[in-house]
Order: C-alpha cells, then sequence, then structure tokens
C-alpha cells in the first residue's frame, strides 16, 4: 500500500508545482489559463536544457526560464496593456502546446543523460524516512518532491506571514484600495505572474525529466486544466493546494491500480472523480460563503489607475 | 495611446496564434505540382511525424515511398489533423488544389470525411488506412495483421518472464486492441502455460505519462515483463526502472529504455504504399481492402535484443517461419474466453474477418472487454 501512495506523491508533483505557481497568480489578481501552456514550455526548454548540458540545475533553470519567459507575455498583455485575461491565457495554452511540439522536433525519442536522470533519483531523508508508513511515502523520494514541499510551505508563510505576501493578497482583492496605500499595483502584478508561470514552468518538467526521462509529445496532457480547478479546489490556500494535488493526483492513478489488482472499474468514472470533487467543493464553498473561501475579489478585473 | 495599446495587444496574440498554425500546419509545400510527370501525394496525419510511436511509423512509410519514387513524386503531409470531418475534409482539398492525385489518411477517425471527398473528387484516389468502407473505383483502404507479430512478442515474453505475470498497457478496450492482448496472451501460453496477463487501460492515445504510470502499477502487482498497446515508450522506461523487461510497439524503440527492450511489434507501411502508389500512378490500382501479413512484409516483429533468451529466439523464428510461408494461424482452437467460454472450436481457426469480431479476452487474461 505504501507503494501506491509512493506513486500519488509522483502523479501528484507537476500538478502542485502548477496549482502553486496559478494560486500566487491568481492571488495577484490575474486568472492565467495559460497553465497547459506554460507547462508544456517549462517541460520542453527543461528537458533540452538538460539534454544539451547533461546538467540537471541548468535543466531547471530552462524550465524556470521558459515558464516566465511564457508568463511575461501574459503579464504584458493582461497588465499593461488590459487585454482580457481568460482569452489571453487561453491563446497562451495554444501558444505553449504548438511551441512545445516545434521545439520538441528535434530530440524527440531521445534521452536525458545519465547526469540528469542520477540527480533526480530516489533520495532517503535521513530520520525522516525511517518513519513508519510516512517515511516511505513522503520521504524516500527524490529531490524534485521535497523542492515542492518548500515551495508549499514558502508560499504558506509568504502569503500569511510577510509584508509583500499581504501587500500581494491587497493588490488581488482591491486593486484600487492596494494603489491608495501606496502598494505598486502592477509591479506585484508583474511579479507574481512570472513567479507564478516560472512555478508552471517547473511542473511541466517534473513530468519531462523525471516522470518519463524521454521527449515524448504532450507529456502535460491536460494536467494543467486540473491545476487550474485545484486551485478552486484549494480556495486559494498553500496547504489545501497541497492536499488537493496530491487527492487529485491520487485519484489519477487510481483506476490503474484497481486495474492491475483485477478490480474492474469503469477508467471514465475514476476520470471523473476530480472533477466531481471541485464542483462539490465549489458548492460546499459558495453555500458556506465564509469570506476567506472566496476567490480574490479583483481576479480577472484589469485595473486602470484612472478609473479610481 | 489607448488604441495603440490595443493594436499593439491583439497583434501579439495573432503572434502567438500564428506561431501555433506554423507548427501545426508546417507541411513540406510550395510549388505547383501541375506538372505533367509528377504525380503529387497528400498524407493526412493524426499526430506529427516526429511523435515516436504511431505517426512517426506512418511516416517512416512516407518517405519510403519519397525515396522509391523519386523525382517523380511530390509528397505534401498535413500533421496534427483532428477526426473531424469538416478538418480533415480541408486538409484534403487543400492538397488536391495543390494538386495531389492520391491522399492517403493515417487514422480511423479519417474515414468518412475521406469517403466523401472519394464521391466529391473521382479523379483523385484516396488510401485509408484501418478504415472498413471503400468504394469500386477510388477509394481503398488498408490494415495489417499485427496479431501474427503480438503472437510472437508473447512467445518472447511467456520464456522470459520468471514471475509468471506479463503486465499489458492499452489505450481503450475495443476490438483491435482486444485481438492485441489475445494475441500476445496465446503467445505467452503456447510456451508457458502459467502465465497470466492483467491488462490496464489508459483511456488515451496521448498521455506519456500515465502510460508510464499504469505500467508502474502492473509492475507493483509482481508483473515482470510489459507489452503495450499505446503510443509512447513510458511503460518501456517503467520496466527499465524496476529492472525488468518490456516489449514496445509502432516503431523499434530500443534507444528509450536499452535496458528493458526485448522486441517490438512493428509496422512496415511502405510494403503496402510503394506497390500501391505504383499503381495507381500506371492506372491499374482496383479499390481493395488490403490486409497485410507477416508474408507480406507489412507487419514485423522489430530485431530481438541481446535480453531475448536465446530458446525464445529459437522459437519465435521457427513460428515466423510458419507465419511468413502461410501455415499457422494465431487464433486456432480450442480457445476460451476468460469467462470459461469455448469461442473457437477444436480444430478450427479464425479468418480475418472472424477476428475482427473479436469481443471477449481469452483464459489467463485479467481485464475489461468493453
Amino acid at each position: 500500500m505504501g507503494g501506491f501512495f509512493a506513486a500519488v506523491i509522483i502523479a501528484g508533483t507537476p500538478l502542485l508545482f502548477a496549482t502553486i505557481g496559478e494560486l500566487l497568480t491568481q492571488k495577484a489578481g490575474n486568472m492565467n489559463l495559460g497553465v497547459e501552456g506554460l507547462m508544456m514550455m517549462g517541460a520542453v526548454c527543461g528537458f533540452i536544457a538538460g539534454f544539451k548540458t547533461g546538467n540537471a540545475g541548468l535543466a531547471l533553470l530552462g524550465a524556470i526560464a521558459a515558464g516566465a519567459v511564457g508568463s511575461l507575455i501574459y503579464a504584458f498583455l493582461t497588465i499593461t496593456l488590459r487585454a482580457n485575461q481568460q482569452v489571453t491565457g487561453l491563446t497562451l495554452t495554444m501558444f505553449g502546446v504548438g511551441f512545445a511540439k516545434f521545439a520538441g522536433t528535434n530530440v524527440m525519442g531521445s534521452v536525458l543523460p545519465a547526469s540528469v536522470k542520477a540527480f533526480f533519483t530516489k533520495i532517503e531523508i535521513p530520520l525522516l524516512s525511517k518513519i513508519p508508513y510516512i517515511g516511505e511515502i513522503f520521504f524516500s523520494q527524490d529531490v524534485f518532491v521535497y523542492f515542492g514541499y518548500i515551495i508549499v510551505l514558502l508560499a504558506y508563510l509568504y502569503l500569511n506571514k510577510t509584508k509583500n505576501g499581504l501587500n500581494l493578497r491587497a493588490v488581488g482583492e482591491n486593486a484600487p484600495a492596494a494603489d491608495a496605500s501606496g502598494i505598486s499595483v502592477n509591479l506585484y502584478k508583474y511579479i507574481h505572474v512570472i513567479i507564478g508561470g516560472a512555478l508552471c514552468g517547473l511542473g511541466g518538467a517534473y513530468l519531462s525529466l523525471v516522470t518519463i526521462p524521454v521527449w515524448q509529445e504532450n507529456v502535460v496532457a491536460g494536467r494543467g486544466w486540473i491545476a487550474v480547478a485545484l486551485v478552486i479546489f484549494a480556495s486559494w490556500k498553500p496547504g489545501k493546494a497541497m492536499v488537493g494535488a496530491f487527492v487529485f493526483g491520487g485519484l489519477s492513478i487510481l483506476g490503474f491500480r484497481l486495474q492491475s489488482m483485477g478490480i474492474q472499474v469503469s477508467q471514465y468514472l475514476i476520470d471523473m472523480l476530480p472533477y466531481v470533487a471541485t464542483v462539490i467543493i465549489v458548492i460546499i464553498s459558495t453555500r458556506k460563503n465564509r469570506k476567506e473561501d472566496m476567490p480574490p475579489g479583483w481576479l480577472t478585473l484589469p485595473y486602470f489607475r484612472e478609473d479610481r | 495611446m489607448k488604441k495603440s495599446k490595443k493594436l499593439l495587444s491583439v497583434l501579439l496574440i495573432l503572434v502567438m496564434m500564428g506561431a501555433l498554425f506554423l507548427t501545426a500546419c508546417g507541411g513540406e509545400q510550395g510549388g505547383d505540382g501541375k506538372d505533367e510527370d509528377v504525380t503529387t501525394i497528400g498524407f493526412i496525419y493524426i499526430g506529427s511525424k516526429t511523435d515516436g510511436g504511431y505517426t512517426q511509423a506512418q511516416h517512416l512509410g512516407t518517405t519510403a515511398v519519397e525515396d522509391y519514387f523519386g523525382e517523380k513524386v511530390k509528397i505534401l503531409t498535413a500533421e496534427n489533423i483532428e477526426e473531424e470531418k469538416t478538418t480533415v475534409k480541408t486538409a484534403a482539398v487543400n492538397m488536391i488544389s495543390e494538386g495531389a492525385s492520391i491522399i492517403v489518411g493515417t487514422s480511423y477517425g479519417f474515414m468518412d470525411a475521406l469517403e466523401e471527398c472519394a464521391q466529391e473528387y473521382p479523379e483523385v484516389t484516396f488510401l485509408h488506412f484501418s478504415g472498413n468502407k471503400m468504394n469500386d473505383t477510388n477509394f481503398g483502404n488498408y490494415f495489417g495483421a499485427m496479431e501474427e507479430p503480438r503472437y510472437l512478442s508473447g512467445i518472447i515474453a511467456g520464456l522470459k518472464t520468471e514471475t509468471n505475470k506479463l503486465g499489458y498497457v492499452a489505450a481503450f478496450p475495443y476490438t483491435e486492441v482486444l485481438i492485441g492482448i489475445n494475441a500476445f496472451a496465446l503467445g505467452a501460453q503456447s510456451v508457458n502455460p502459467d502465465v497470466e496477463v492483467s491488462v490496464v487501460y489508459i483511456n488515451s492515445w496521448n498521455d506519456p505519462a500515465n502510460e508510464k504510470i499504469a505500467a508502474e502499477s502492473l509492475l507493483a502487482q509482481g508483473c515482470d515483463v510489459i507489452a503495450q498497446h499505446c503510443d509512447s515508450a513510458g511503460p518501456q522506461i517503467a520496466a527499465e526502472e524496476k529492472g525488468v523487461w518490456a516489449v514496445g510497439y509502432n516503431l523499434d524503440s530500443r534507444d528509450a529504455a536499452p535496458g528493458a527492450f526485448l522486441t517490438a511489434p512493428i509496422w512496415h507501411h511502405d510494403k503496402y504504399l510503394v506497390p500501391t502508389i505504383e499503381k495507381v500512378i500506371g492506372g491499374t490500382y482496383v479499390p481493395e481492402s488490403y490486409y497485410g501479413t507477416m508474408q507480406d512484409g507489412y507487419v514485423d516483429l522489430a530485431e530481438m535484443s541481446d535480453l531475448v533468451p536465446e530458446e525464445a529466439k529459437t522459437k519465435v523464428e521457427e513460428i515466423a517461419q510458419q507465419m511468413k510461408d502461410g501455415t499457422f494461424k494465431v487464433f486456432s482452437g480450442e480457445i476460451k474466453d476468460n469467462q470459461g467460454n469455448v469461442v473457437v472450436a477444436e480444430g478450427e481457426s479464425l479468418d480475418r474477418a472472424g477476428i475482427w469480431q473479436i469481443e471477449y479476452l481469452v483464459e489467463g487474461v485479467t481485464g475489461r472487454d468493453n
């Protein structure tokens, strides 16, 4: 059973990075539907960087850079030019998916060098990995997964315990008020949209560097959309996002486990579960109507200083 | 100022979309294609030429056609064409207006569009991979007896396994896939009666990560040879990481997981395309429903790797020779399905039509059949 839960962590990690990335983006008041495209860009650029240099660090940097540049396009369009966020995000998805196919043409089927693969082999954390059950599941993973835990912790601390994090929330909740209190709205938006994009890129790179270290088209295969749903599922909280990413990751592989054990369940039914869960969560949270579970107030709205 | 910003944003969006179209339609085009001695052939693909699987195998056939006919043909390709009637028709009509007199569609879902085009363009010949519709004048189809090499790969798996548990990662449960699973299982059982096959469906043709994760779930159940009816090397990578073995599909993919790769049932589309296109050019083509076998060389087993035991190599070569002689039938009775019903009686065997009515999994296979 521990093996199953360890696999859940691996299935959930790409979602975790992308969800935290999208969460930061949305906290800045920007809904970026380009997650799928950003993940694809991160996946392909991370792979190419790792493949050409044989250096895992550069592979990660490549993914970060790709996600950052992709989201910079989005940021410029939606923040500076105030284009419609949803439309721009959708276009970014199409762009990213196409870009990844195009850029990956020459490395199709290539295998990552052993030096990169070795960097992402499983490492048992001393002491922690010895905890029964928990150790095997959470602390016998690769460095990328541990980095994911750290990102969640940092995001939590940042959003709740730092002045900058609270400023960011103010920007997302009410941009004019934030502006009036002296926060540079556009600067905050730019920084967090770009960091969010970089995290999405890392999420995609997990798939192309760790899960499948051979370049294949469409490695992301819709996980970007799940990440968008997860942000709602998590009601914009990093801790819940982590739980959600692993629950969704688990649901995505549950069907395979059942099938391989000879239990015949329709895969369609299993595939549906994450979305059903999201719908239920949304219904529950709207019913409860708790303010802290609501989306950032200024989400999707462009901010015009002149309109104050 | 405001207007120029708006204009800029529209431009940027257009650039992004333009880039997408460039990647989607990056076929080899140009020239008028109306040259008398040059035959223009259009290939419509569902994926991209470098997808490392299905479409790449198709494109190997296309390049073989190009190499064989040289200056006499001009090849047009359209990649990433969705299985949607208007999209397929648009791609076909574009190619015809570029001068194409032969259109090859390489996915099942292109069928209805190609059928309509065949009516509207009687002077153009349409060849359709995996379809079951045709007409008497300009629309034929082709497919291959993949059950034969799959049976052979089953022999290897049956002799290689130590746990007597084989895993099979498949896309969707429908007849073509069920035939392949059954052939693989029958091959394995022919040399190792104790062997069991577990099947996991991933419900997608296009999710490499899940293909790998599905294979991992089979490995966790003790399977030590993983076969596949899906398009990525994911299952082979999973097997390699676990230190066990895998059978690929579509193409020889040994480089992706050299530590696990045993062999792969593969396509040789050129064995159909070259002679057929020659006939079309010569004006002697009569539409047919081609079913290429080991005998024709249309389907085959990729070269067996060093991980395949000698015993298995000998056995495979023996049965492959019988297939090439036309004396070996994969589905020969008595065969029971996994509910215990006799589906092929003792002394009988299934022909092509019988094989394509399979809606069951044979004894010893665990998995869904619908």
